[in-house]
C-alpha cells in the first residue's frame, strides 16, 4: 500500500511540472502573437494534454493505474508525452518563425530569394539529435516491456495465482486450475499477489486488456499468451475484449474486482460450496450461447478441454511448436511453474 | 449456396434500401443524359478508349472523388452512431460493414488513386516525355482499378459488405465466422485493383528511368518524380505479398483450403503478418508522393528552392527501406516476446529520424523566402504541424510496453487519422489545386479554396483530437456502441461535430469545382503560379503530345532557371511525333475481369470460367494485334502550338 502512494505522489508531481510547462508554452506564443490559426491548434493541443494529464478527479483509465504493471506503462507514456511536447515546441516556434518573418506581404515587391543548397552541418544536427532521441526512447522502451512481460515489480518472490482467460464468441471464460473453479464474465482476485493470466481463445483473436491493472495481449486458439499483473487496490476494473471479433463485441466486457485476501478466500469458498459443477456438455452449450450473464461453476473445463499449451494437447501443429518456443523467450522464470502445473492437471 | 441466395438483394434496410433507389436513378439519368446529348461517341473516343496519361490521371481522380463521398458517408454515419451512449442510428452488423468499408474505400478506392492520378497527370510532364513508357498498360492499370472499386462498392446492395474490418483478421474473416459473400468481394475485388496498381508500379518505374529529357540525371529530377520513383519500388515489391495473400484467403474461404484456419495446421497469424507486410509499406505508398507535392508546393509558393535537395532523397530512400521491416508493430500484442517486440520498436522509431529531417528541410525551405499563402500552399503549411502531431504519437505508438496499452484503442484511431489526413488527403487536396489549370487551363476559385480549407483543417482536429483522449480514458476502436457510465459521450459528440464540419468543407471543395468550371477566368500562360519544373514549361491545358519540342535539361528546376536567364528550352526545328494510339481493349478486358470476378464473389463456377477464358482471348487477341501507333505531322504540331498561343 505504501508503495503505491508514493507512486501516486510522484505521478501527481509529474503532472504538475508537465502543465506548467504547457501553460508556459502557450503563453509565449500568445504573447508573441501567432495567427489565430497557430494559436488555435497550439491552444487546443495543449489544453486537451493539460485536461488529460491534470484531471486528478477524473483520471484517465490508462493514466489511473492501480497496479505495478499498469504504473510502469502509466509512466512510460506520461514520460513519452513530455519528450514528444518538447519535438512540437521545437518544430512549432521554428514553423511559427518563418511564417511570420518571411511572408511576402513583409519582404517587399523585388525581394528575391536567395539559392541556398542546404547546410551539411545544420542537416547532420538534425538527423543525429532525433538518433539520441530514438536511442534514449528505445532504452526506455526494452527496460519497460521487459519489466510488464515478467512477474511484476516487488512480487517477484511469491508464487503467481493462475486464471486461465479463454474467449468465445462474445464472453470470457475464467478457470482458477488452483481453486477448482471457474467463472464466465467476471475475474475475482486477490490484492498484493501477482496473478498470471494464461490466454486463449475459442475463435476469432481477442485482446485481453484490464487498462488499470495491465496492457492488453492477444487471445488466440493456437496457443497460449501471458500477462503478468498485480492489483494494489483493492476495486473494480473494467475488462474488455479490445480486438474485433464480429457483431457481440461492442458488449464483450467483464468486471474485474481486486479484494483482499480474505475476502477472496471467502468467495472461493462459496463458489466452490453452493456453485453447480461445469459438465462437458454444458460447457459446450456456453460456447455455442452468444452472450450470457455472471456464471459460477465449481469446477474447470481445463479437465476436459485443456488449454492449448505444450506439446501434448491437441493437434501438434507449426503454430504451437512455434509458440512453445515464444513461451520459453517470454517467460523463462516461469517454466518451473508451468510444468508443475500441467503434472497436476495430468 | 442458400444464405448467399437468400440475400442476394439487400432489402431489409432502408438506408441501404434508399441508396440502392438513389443509385439506380443516378445512373439511369447519366446515361439518359449522355444519350439526350448525343455524348457516346466522345466519350468512348477521347476517354474510355484514351491511353493520354494525363486524362487517365483525370479519371483515376474523379473515381477518388466519388469514392472520397462514398467513404466520407460511412464515417459520417460511423461518427453519427457513436455521438451518444446506446444510440440507435445503426445496429451492429451495420456499422461493422462501414467502417470496414471505410477503411478500405479511403485507403484502396481514394488515397491510392488519388495519387496514382497526380501521378499519372504530372510525372510524364515533369520528366520532359510524351507519355508513359507503356500507354495501353496504364489503361489496363486503370479500368482494373475502377472495375475493382466497382466490384467492392456494389457489395453492400448485392450479398452484403465485407464486415471484418479493413484488416480482415483470420479466423474472423474466415467462411466460419463471416459466412456471408462480403469477404468474397473483399478477396477478389482488391484483388483485381492490386493487379492494376501492380501494373502501375513497373509502368512508372520504366518511365522514370528510362524516359527522361536529355541532361535531367537522376539528381536532377523534382522531387515529385523522385518520390514517385521510390513510391514505385515500393509498390513492386510490396503489391505482390498483397496478391498471394489474397488468392490465400480466397482459397481457404471458396476452396476449402486451410492456411489461416484454426486446425488442420493452418495459422491464423499468417495471414496477419502477410497483410501488414504488405499493409506498412502501403501506408508510404500513400505517404511518400505526399512529400514529394509538398516538396514542389513549398518550394513554388517561397520562391525558393527546395533546402537539402540530397538528404531529402536519402532520406525518401531510407523509408522505404524501412517500409519493410516494421510490419510486427501491428501486434504488438500477439505475444512474440521482449526481443521481437524490442526490434521492431527499434526500427519503427528510426523512421523518425528521415522523416524528421524532411520536415526540418521543408521549414529551412521557408527561411529567407517569400511566403504567398495560396490554397495549395495553405494545405502544405497546414501539414506540418499537424503532420507532427501524428508523427509523435507514431514515435508513442512504436513503443511496445505502451502500445499495450494504446494497441486498438481510439488513440490509435486518431493517430492514423493524424498521419494520413494532413500526410495524404490534404497533399492531394494541394496538388489537385496546383496542377489543376495545367490540365484545365484555368485555375480553382482561391476564396472559396481557403473557405474550403479553414473548414477541413479546424474540422479535422475537432474531430479527431478527441479521440486521443478518448483512447487513453479506455475506449476500444470499432465499438458500434457505449453504456452513458463511461463517460465517452461528450468527447464523441464534439467528434461527430468535427467530423460534420469535414463534411461541410468538402462540400464546399466540390462546389468549388463547379464554380470554377464557369466562372474561373481562363489562364493563357500555362504557368499560373510561376513555378519551377518543366511540366510549367508547356502549354496549359496541355496538348496531347506535350511538349512539341523535347527540352533539354542542364540543371534542377531547369524552367525556373530558364525563365531567369531568359533561356530556351529546346532548340531545333518541330519534329513529327510519334503516338499512341487508343484501345478498346483494356476497358473490354476490365469488364471480363469484373464479370468473372462477381460470378468467383457468389462462387458460380460455370460462368467464372466462362469469363475467365474470355480474360485470356483478349490478351490472345493482344499479342497478335500490329499496332505501331501513329505520326502527327509537323504542320498538325504547329498548327495546335499555334491555336494554343505561339510556340513552347
Amino acid at each position: 500500500m505504501d508503495r503505491y502512494y508514493s507512486r501516486l505522489s510522484a505521478l501527481k508531481c509529474s503532472n504538475v511540472k508537465l502543465l506548467t510547462i504547457c501553460s508556459l508554452f502557450t503563453r509565449q506564443l500568445i504573447r508573441k502573437g501567432y495567427s489565430m490559426k497557430k494559436k488555435w491548434l497550439l491552444l487546443s493541443a495543449f489544453f486537451a494534454m493539460a485536461a488529460v494529464l491534470a484531471g486528478c478527479e477524473n483520471p484517465l483509465m490508462v493514466l489511473d493505474p492501480k497496479g505495478p504493471n499498469a504504473e510502469t506503462l502509466s509512466d512510460t507514456i506520461i514520460m513519452s508525452i513530455i519528450v514528444m511536447c518538447g519535438i512540437l515546441f521545437v518544430v512549432y516556434v521554428l514553423y511559427a518563425y518563418m511564417l511570420v518573418k518571411y511572408r511576402a506581404s513583409k519582404m517587399g515587391e523585388d525581394y528575391e530569394p536567395p539559392h541556398v543548397h542546404g547546410s551539411t552541418k545544420l542537416e547532420i544536427i538534425w538527423t543525429i539529435i532525433p538518433i539520441i532521441i530514438v536511442v534514449f526512447l528505445s532504452v526506455i522502451t526494452v527496460q519497460s516491456t521487459k519489466e510488464v512481460e515478467s512477474k511484476p515489480l516487488g512480487y517477484e518472490d511469491q508464487e503467481p495465482l493462475v486464471i486461465y482467460a479463454a474467449s468465445s464468441n462474445w464472453k470470457w471464460h475464467f478457470s482458477y486450475p488452483e481453486e477448482g473453479i471457474e467463472t464466465v464474465n467476471y475475474v475475482n482476485m486477490p490484492v498484493d499477489r501477482p496473478v498470471e493470466f494464461r490466454l486463449y481463445s475459442y475463435g476469432p483473436i481477442t485482446s485481453f486488456w484490464i487498462p488499470q491493472l495491465a496492457g492488453q495481449k492477444y487471445a488466440m486458439s493456437a496457443h497460449v499468451t501471458k500477462i503478468h499483473l498485480a492489483a494494489d487496490v483493492p476495486g473494480s476494473y473494467m475488462g474488455r475484449n479490445s480486438n474485433f471479433n464480429g457483431a457481440g463485441y461492442a458488449q464483450m466486457e467483464f468486471e474485474a474486482q481486486a479484494m483482499t485476501a480474505a475476502d477472496y478466500d471467502e468467495w472461493v469458498n462459496d463458489v466452490k460450496n453452493t456453485a453447480p459443477e461445469l459438465t462437458e456438455s454444458e460447457f459446450d452449450e456456453l460456447l455455442e450461447t452468444d452472450f450470457v450473464g455472471r456464471q459460477s461453476y465449481s469446477s474447470t473445463h481445463l479437465e476436459f478441454k485443456p488449454a492449448p499449451e505444450g506439446h501434448h494437447h491437441g493437434t501438434p501443429t507449426a503454430a504451437e511448436e512455434d509458440s512453445a518456443e515464444e513461451e520459453m523467450e517470454t517467460a523463462p522464470s516461469s517454466d518451473a511453474d508451468h510444468f508443475h502445473h500441467q503434472e497436476a492437471e495430468e | 449456396m442458400e444464405s448467399h441466395e437468400q440475400q442476394f438483394l439487400i432489402l431489409n434496410e432502408p438506408m441501404i434500401v434508399a441508396a440502392m433507389i438513389s443509385i439506380v436513378v443516378g445512373a439511369l439519368s447519366l446515361v439518359i443524359g449522355v444519350t439526350y446529348f448525343k455524348k457516346w461517341g466522345y466519350l468512348w473516343r477521347e476517354w474510355i478508349t484514351t491511353v493520354d496519361h494525363k486524362k487517365i490521371g483525370v479519371m483515376y481522380i474523379l473515381v477518388a472523388l466519388v469514392m472520397l463521398f462514398r467513404g466520407g458517408v460511412d464515417a459520417l454515419l460511423m461518427r453519427g452512431q457513436t455521438a451518444m451512449p446506446e444510440n440507435g442510428l445503426l445496429d451492429a452488423q451495420h456499422y461493422n460493414e462501414i467502417f470496414t468499408t471505410h477503411g478500405v474505400i479511403m485507403i484502396l478506392f481514394m488515397a491510392m488513386p488519388f495519387i496514382i492520378g497526380l501521378m499519372n497527370v504530372v510525372t510524364p510532364l515533369q520528366i520532359g516525355a510524351r507519355d508513359v513508357a507503356f500507354p495501353r498498360l496504364n489503361s489496363v492499370s486503370f479500368w482494373l482499378f475502377a472495375v475493382g472499386a466497382g466490384l467492392f462498392n456494389i457489395s453492400f446492395i448485392i450479398g452484403g459488405s465485407p464486415d471484418a474490418g479493413w484488416s480482415a483478421y483470420f479466423p474472423l474473416a474466415s467462411l466460419e465466422f463471416s459466412p456471408t459473400v462480403g469477404n468474397n468481394y473483399y478477396a477478389i475485388s482488391l484483388q483485381i485493383a492490386g493487379l492494376g496498381t501492380l501494373m502501375t508500379g513497373i509502368n512508372f518505374l520504366v518511365t522514370i528511368l528510362k524516359m527522361r529529357a536529355p541532361g535531367m540525371t537522376l539528381m536532377k529530377m523534382p522531387m515529385f518524380t523522385w518520390s514517385i520513383l521510390i513510391t514505385n519500388v515500393i509498390i513492386v515489391f510490396a503489391f505482390p505479398v498483397l496478391t498471394v495473400a489474397l488468392a490465400l484467403m480466397t482459397m481457404d474461404r471458396q476452396f476449402g483450403t486451410k492456411f489461416f484456419a484454426m486446425q488442420d495446421g493452418g495459422m491464423d497469424m499468417l495471414w496477419a503478418n502477410l497483410f501488414w507486410v504488405w499493409g506498412h509499406p502501403e501506408v508510404y505508398i500513400v505517404i511518400l508522393p505526399a512529400f514529394g507535392i509538398y516538396s514542389e508546393i513549398i518550394s513554388t509558393f517561397a520562391r525558393k528552392n527546395l533546402y537539402g535537395y540530397k538528404s531529402m532523397v536519402v532520406s525518401m530512400v531510407a523509408i522505404s527501406l524501412l517500409s519493410f521491416v516494421v510490419w510486427a508493430h501491428h501486434f504488438y500484442t500477439m505475444g512474440h516476446g521482449v526481443m521481437v517486440n524490442s526490434v521492431f520498436s527499434i526500427t519503427t522509431m528510426l523512421i523518425a529520424v528521415p522523416t524528421g529531417v524532411k520536415i526540418f528541410n521543408w521549414l529551412l525551405t521557408l527561411h529567407k523566402g517569400k511566403i504567398s499563402f495560396t490554397t495549395p500552399m495553405l494545405y502544405s503549411l497546414a501539414f506540418i504541424p499537424i503532420f507532427t502531431i501524428g508523427g509523435v504519437t507514431g514515435v508513442m505508438l512504436a513503443m511496445a510496453s505502451a502500445d499495450y496499452q494504446y494497441h486498438n484503442t481510439m488513440f490509435l484511431v486518431a493517430h492514423f487519422h493524424y498521419v494520413l489526413i494532413p500526410g495524404t488527403v490534404f497533399a492531394v487536396i494541394a496538388g489537385f489545386h496546383f496542377w489543376f489549370p495545367k490540365v484545365f487551363g484555368f485555375r480553382l476559385n482561391e476564396k472559396l479554396g481557403k473557405l474550403a480549407f479553414w473548414f477541413i483543417t479546424i474540422s479535422f482536429n475537432v474531430a479527431f483530437f478527441p479521440l486521443f483522449i478518448l483512447g487513453l480514458n479506455g475506449m476500444t476502436r470499432r465499438m458500434y456502441t457505449y453504456s452513458e457510465s463511461t463517460g465517452y459521450g461528450p468527447l464523441n459528440m464534439l467528434s461527430f461535430v468535427g467530423a460534420v464540419g469535414l463534411g461541410i468543407g468538402f462540400i464546399i471543395l466540390v462546389y468549388n469545382l463547379y464554380w470554377s468550371i464557369r466562372y474561373s477566368p481562363r489562364d493563357e500562360t500555362g504557368d499560373p503560379w510561376d513555378a519551377r519544373s518543366l511540366e510549367w514549361a508547356t502549354h496549359g491545358p496541355v496538348p496531347f503530345y506535350n511538349f512539341a519540342r523535347i527540352p533539354q535539361v542542364n540543371e534542377l528546376d531547369a524552367f525556373w532557371h530558364a525563365k531567369k536567364h531568359n533561356k530556351q528550352l529546346w532548340s531545333g526545328p518541330i519534329e513529327k511525333i510519334h503516338m499512341p494510339s487508343n484501345s478498346g481493349m483494356p476497358f473490354l478486358m476490365s469488364g471480363a475481369f469484373f464479370a468473372a470476378g462477381f460470378c468467383l464473389v457468389f462462387s458460380w463456377w460455370i460462368p467464372t470460367i466462362i469469363f475467365t477464358i474470355l480474360i485470356f482471348v483478349f490478351m490472345a487477341l493482344r499479342s497478335f494485334e500490329q499496332d505501331h501507333g501513329y505520326y502527327v505531322s509537323v504542320e498538325e504540331v504547329e498548327r495546335i502550338e499555334r491555336e494554343l498561343g505561339g510556340d513552347k
